[in-house]
């Protein structure tokens, strides 16, 4: 968040915070029937009134029900409410076509990652235990990696081939290991953080090889799995294709996917709505990360009700199903979004954004005048970063400099959140074209 | 004087940082620097488990046939893992899920149901105790940034409706579905440090040191992050008390620090003496490198509240051994006993003067799941960190960004509590009433307990001072004890064990929270007293 100190003047009325990815900041409103939902858990008397649609109201009452004491206060189970663990079993088993999910095998939970990379990384073992992450990637994932002791193996993913994943860098990461670390697990993010690229179903499958030969676990970040354009490939998940390799990859390969309340067109970030559903883990392991997670008593029960809201929401026969089917005009906007931010920038000199797939991230690359790199040296930075400084102060518009997401190729890049409303699209677009032109005369 | 004292907690003793995790440019391959070091077990292990499944793991890569060892073992995982325990949801509380599961089944049992007296969740008990109340100007305004619509409702007063707009204005984009900043929402912080003012008598505070965090959990976990680092004799060693509340001991076994057991003192109403501190430090410091002394007061489980006194001579020992106070105070409202009072560590520590107030690094907590709100789904909490080294603090600042921010429903709770009605104000009265009523509701509950579980032969109760829960002494014959250890099982757990499946009683045995060798206990919530009938 920035703050204006001291009166000071700026050209700008406010910050456009498309830095991360969070909807509601960039302006887009949360769903009706989510924040119905909520209000009539949180204030019961609303459940008797005919204020609320019925479906909100008797789906308040069914989750009330299922919270002990009746209350979104109360602590729940360690790996979430039961029923709403089976909301979100049964959302993966038809997004998956039918392949059976287990609820027990599903742990709801705010940022599920830690516990997970906890019990995989071995930061006593010599050599230390390694996770090969991807480059450009998520770079909080990475710290948590670390953070739990891990020596991170950076991939690359493929710059001129639409970001692309190889199973080739894959190899070369591993080999890169030797003699530095042992490495437990491959780290992959589909659709891409912040590249947008969506992985093709043979990809997948090529991972999946790859991983069963090298003796991997798989953790795979599908948070971004609702916003993907369709226009070259359609999301598909990793259990889907896991277990359409049949054996010996569906009964072998361990994987832990991973998905949120916070990235799709929910937007709830802040209400920390996320689950991890594991394949193929060892049961006396799952005991041991029952532990883990019991320690931190549960999920907030407000994020366990969105979780369940977005995997069992209204359906074509429900009061709410119109307002809620918004969600379709939100892609639209996306999809616009995408657009008018490819046009604006590829029109600008020294912008180059390509098209991408999914996600809720533009990743445009930058050439960047040789001025304004020496520029950005003298002053102790990285010129992505030096740029996007420069956005901020004189544009008032807040992004990500490529060099946050660990790439070290010389290439400079910004990443701007586009899961925003058209009208704070709009005006970032003139504000950043405007800066931009400045910029580059100032740097030629 | 005290201003060239040289911090406890500085960037080159923080393990975190040690790693090169948060300085520099950020994560990237790192050789390994250290030594290498001998085997670990865990390795020796896994040749055994792969024979066992009739395969060994190296021939297994080849040809990537099953069956095949799994990556991810008991023998392959992190080991410090296999040490953590959490009582309060451990075995016994899986067995009375089952139980439940039974019954609901239909299948008979000599209790009608199950009565969870495990865990400390005031709310979950509500079809007992009918006059327990939510605070409910707290739902009211949750409600309201929760759908904004129903600023419009007349059914909700003034005073929860500006509230609610103080707490949307301060999110992005008014939503509680933003991300907040990850030390939390500013204007929180601020009400917080306003609030600890007005709670520590004028002693100031300020919003920069307050962290906003997901429960008071996250704040500790956290803390002991940044804590624990070092190998072998020179491993971080972090004093806890016997009993204590396990996720101290959950948290240090997965950090793989040496946890440093002093014992509270039973027969004197589980108070702390010094003399145990010392000796619990003396002989730590032969094989690690104690660093940090945790209190909890008011206790769990044990419920004493330490006199003033008691905690001065805590911080002077603290002061002069150079160890990091952490003070769990999230019983803070929960006090009882006639002649007993809270005092916040960070108020003594200011009253004695700047020789400790400018020197003594503390940090201490606080949550919205105790004391009269109840209120664990929201996983609200704020830790106040005083005279941390700043660049340690920075480092601190990064580490909980990492988790992003604390839930944002939580954070607004935690805005409230701190920021409850006023005189005046509409909500006021009822508030008030509320609050009374449960705070009083836990009192009453809290003697009847003492008094019914003494009258018990073979348990001995101590008076409950404060916090939520009674540990009463249980003497369990030589034979049951017997029987326990052939099972390999505490004898505290038969005994919980049994009356479970006696009674539908679910208990918390005393060897979850530590205690006494040759003394056994169990945890029972004593907001549950209609049921010790």
């Amino acid at each position: 968040m920035h703050e204006f100190s001291g009166g000071v003047k700026k050209p700008y009325q406010n910050i456009i915070e498309v830095s991360a990815s969070d909807p509601h900041r960039g302006g887009l409103r949360p769903l009706t029937f989510v924040r119905q939902v909520l209000a009539a858990c949180l204030y019961p008397q609303l459940i008797n009134s005919d204020k609320l649609p019925v479906d909100v109201r008797q789906r308040a009452q069914r989750l009330l029900g299922a919270c002990a004491g009746g209350s979104v206060g109360s602590y729940t189970a360690t790996a979430g409410i039961a029923e709403i663990v089976q909301s979100v079993s049964d959302f993966i088993t038809r997004r998956d076509g039918g392949i059976p999910s287990h609820p027990e095998n599903i742990y709801i939970s705010p940022g599920s990652h830690w516990n997970i990379f906890t019990i995989l990384v071995n930061s006593k073992s010599s050599p230390r235990s390694g996770v090969l992450t991807p480059v450009p990637g998520y770079s909080n994932a990475v710290m948590s990696l670390t953070g739990v002791g891990a020596v991170n193996v950076p991939y690359y993913l493929d710059k001129e081939q639409g970001w692309e994943l190889k199973v080739e860098e894959l190899h070369r990461a591993l080999e890169s290991a030797k003699g530095n670390c042992k490495p437990v697990a491959l780290y992959i993010i589909n659709p891409g953080n912040p590249t947008g690229q969506v992985q093709s179903r043979k990809s997948i499958q090529e991972v999946i090889r790859f991983v069963s030969e090298k003796r991997l676990f798989l953790l795979v970040d599908e948070v971004y799995q609702e916003c993907v354009s369709g226009e070259k490939s359609d999301f598909v998940s990793y259990k889907k294709v896991l277990f359409e390799m049949g054996h010996p990859y569906s009964d072998t390969v361990e994987l832990a996917s991973f998905h949120s309340v916070s990235n799709g067109f929910f937007g709830e970030c802040g209400l920390r709505g996320g689950y991890v559903e594991l394949v193929n883990v060892d049961p006396t392991v799952m005991k041991y990360i029952y532990k883990l997670f019991s320690k931190d008593s549960c999920a907030p029960v407000l994020g366990q009700v969105a979780l369940d809201l977005m995997t069992n929401p209204p359906q074509p026969e429900d009061p709410s199903y119109p307002l809620y089917h918004l969600i379709q005009k939100m892609k639209a906007t996306l999809l616009c979004n995408l657009k008018r931010f490819m046009e604006v920038l590829n029109s600008l000199p020294g912008f180059h954004c390509p098209p991408f797939e999914g996600g809720t991230f533009a990743f445009p690359r930058l050439h960047l005048p040789p001025k304004a790199v020496h520029k950005a040296k003298e002053v102790g930075m990285q010129p992505d970063t030096f740029y996007c400084m420069r956005l901020l102060e004189e544009a008032g518009v807040f992004t990500s400099p490529g060099c946050d997401f660990h790439l070290k190729d010389g290439s400079h890049h910004i990443g701007v959140c586009i899961m925003i409303s058209e009208e704070v699209m709009e005006e970032l677009l003139r504000r950043l074209a405007c800066f931009h032109i400045q910029f580059m005369k100032d740097f030629s | 004087m005290a201003a060239a004292r040289m911090q406890l907690l500085s960037t080159r003793n923080v393990g975190i940082l040690s790693r090169g995790w948060l300085t520099g440019d950020g994560p990237r391959v790192r050789s390994l620097t250290s030594p290498p070091l001998c085997p670990s077990p865990g390795r020796a292990l896994s040749s055994v488990s792969a024979t066992r499944c009739g395969l060994p793991k190296e021939r297994m890569s080849e040809n990537g046939v099953s069956p095949r060892a799994k990556v991810l073992t008991v023998d392959t995982m992190n080991p410090t893992v296999k040490k953590v325990e959490y009582a309060v949801r451990g075995p016994i509380v899986q067995r009375a899920v089952e139980l439940e599961k039974e019954l609901s089944e239909g299948i008979k049992k000599p209790f009608a149901e199950v009565i969870k007296a495990n865990i400390g969740d005031a709310h979950a008990m509500v079809s007992f105790f009918p006059l327990y109340s939510h605070t409910s100007f707290y739902f009211k305004v949750l409600a309201l940034c929760s759908y904004p619509e129903l600023l419009n409702d007349s059914r909700f007063p003034e005073d929860a409706k500006s509230r609610a707009r103080r707490i949307l204005q301060s999110c992005g984009g008014n939503s509680l579905g933003s991300y907040s900043a990850s030390q939390g929402i500013e204007s929180v912080r601020q009400d917080v440090a306003r609030y600890i003012e007005q709670r520590d008598g004028g002693v100031p505070c300020d919003p920069d040191n307050i962290y906003l965090t997901t429960g008071a959990s996250d704040g500790i976990v956290t803390m002991l992050k940044l804590l624990v680092c070092g190998k072998g004799a020179t491993r971080t060693g972090v004093m806890i008390s016997i009993p204590q509340y396990p996720l101290y001991s959950a948290a240090l076994a997965e950090l793989g620090a040496v946890q440093v057991n002093y014992y509270l003192n039973e027969e004197k109403c589980w108070s702390m003496d010094i003399s145990e501190l010392r000796r619990a430090l003396d002989e730590a410091r032969r094989h690690c490198n104690p660093r940090a002394l945790c209190i909890i007061n008011p206790g769990n489980p044990t419920g004493q509240v330490q006199s003033r006194q008691c905690i001065e001579d805590v911080i002077r020992f603290a002061a002069k051994e150079r160890l990091f106070l952490m003070a769990d105070e999230v019983y803070q409202d929960n006090v009882y006993a006639e002649g007993c009072q809270f005092h916040s560590f960070k108020k003594v520590l200011f009253e004695m003067g700047p020789e400790y107030s400018n020197t003594v690094e503390l940090a201490s907590f606080h949550s919205t799941s105790k004391c009269y709100m109840g209120e664990c789904g929201f996983r609200g909490g704020y830790m106040e960190i005083i005279n941390m080294d700043e660049e340690v603090k920075s480092q601190l600042t990064k580490l909980v960004s990492v988790r992003l921010c604390p839930p944002v429903p939580g954070q607004a709770l935690m805005d409230l509590v701190v920021n409850p009605p006023r005189p005046g104000e509409p909500s006021y009265d009822n508030f008030m009433r509320e609050r009374t009523a449960t705070l009083s509701a836990l009192a009453e509950k809290a003697k009847l307990t003492e008094q019914v579980l003494n009258t018990v032969q073979g348990i001995s109760c101590n008076p409950v001072q404060g916090a939520m829960y009674s540990f009463p002494c249980i003497t369990i014959p030589e034979k049951a004890i017997k029987e326990a250890t052939d099972k390999g099982q505490q004898p505290d757990m038969f005994y919980c064990m049994k009356m479970l499946e006696e009674t539908g009683i679910c208990l918390v045995p005393g060897s979850g929270f530590g205690q006494k060798d040759g003394t056994y206990h169990f945890r029972y919530t004593t907001h549950d007293y209609n049921i010790l009938g």
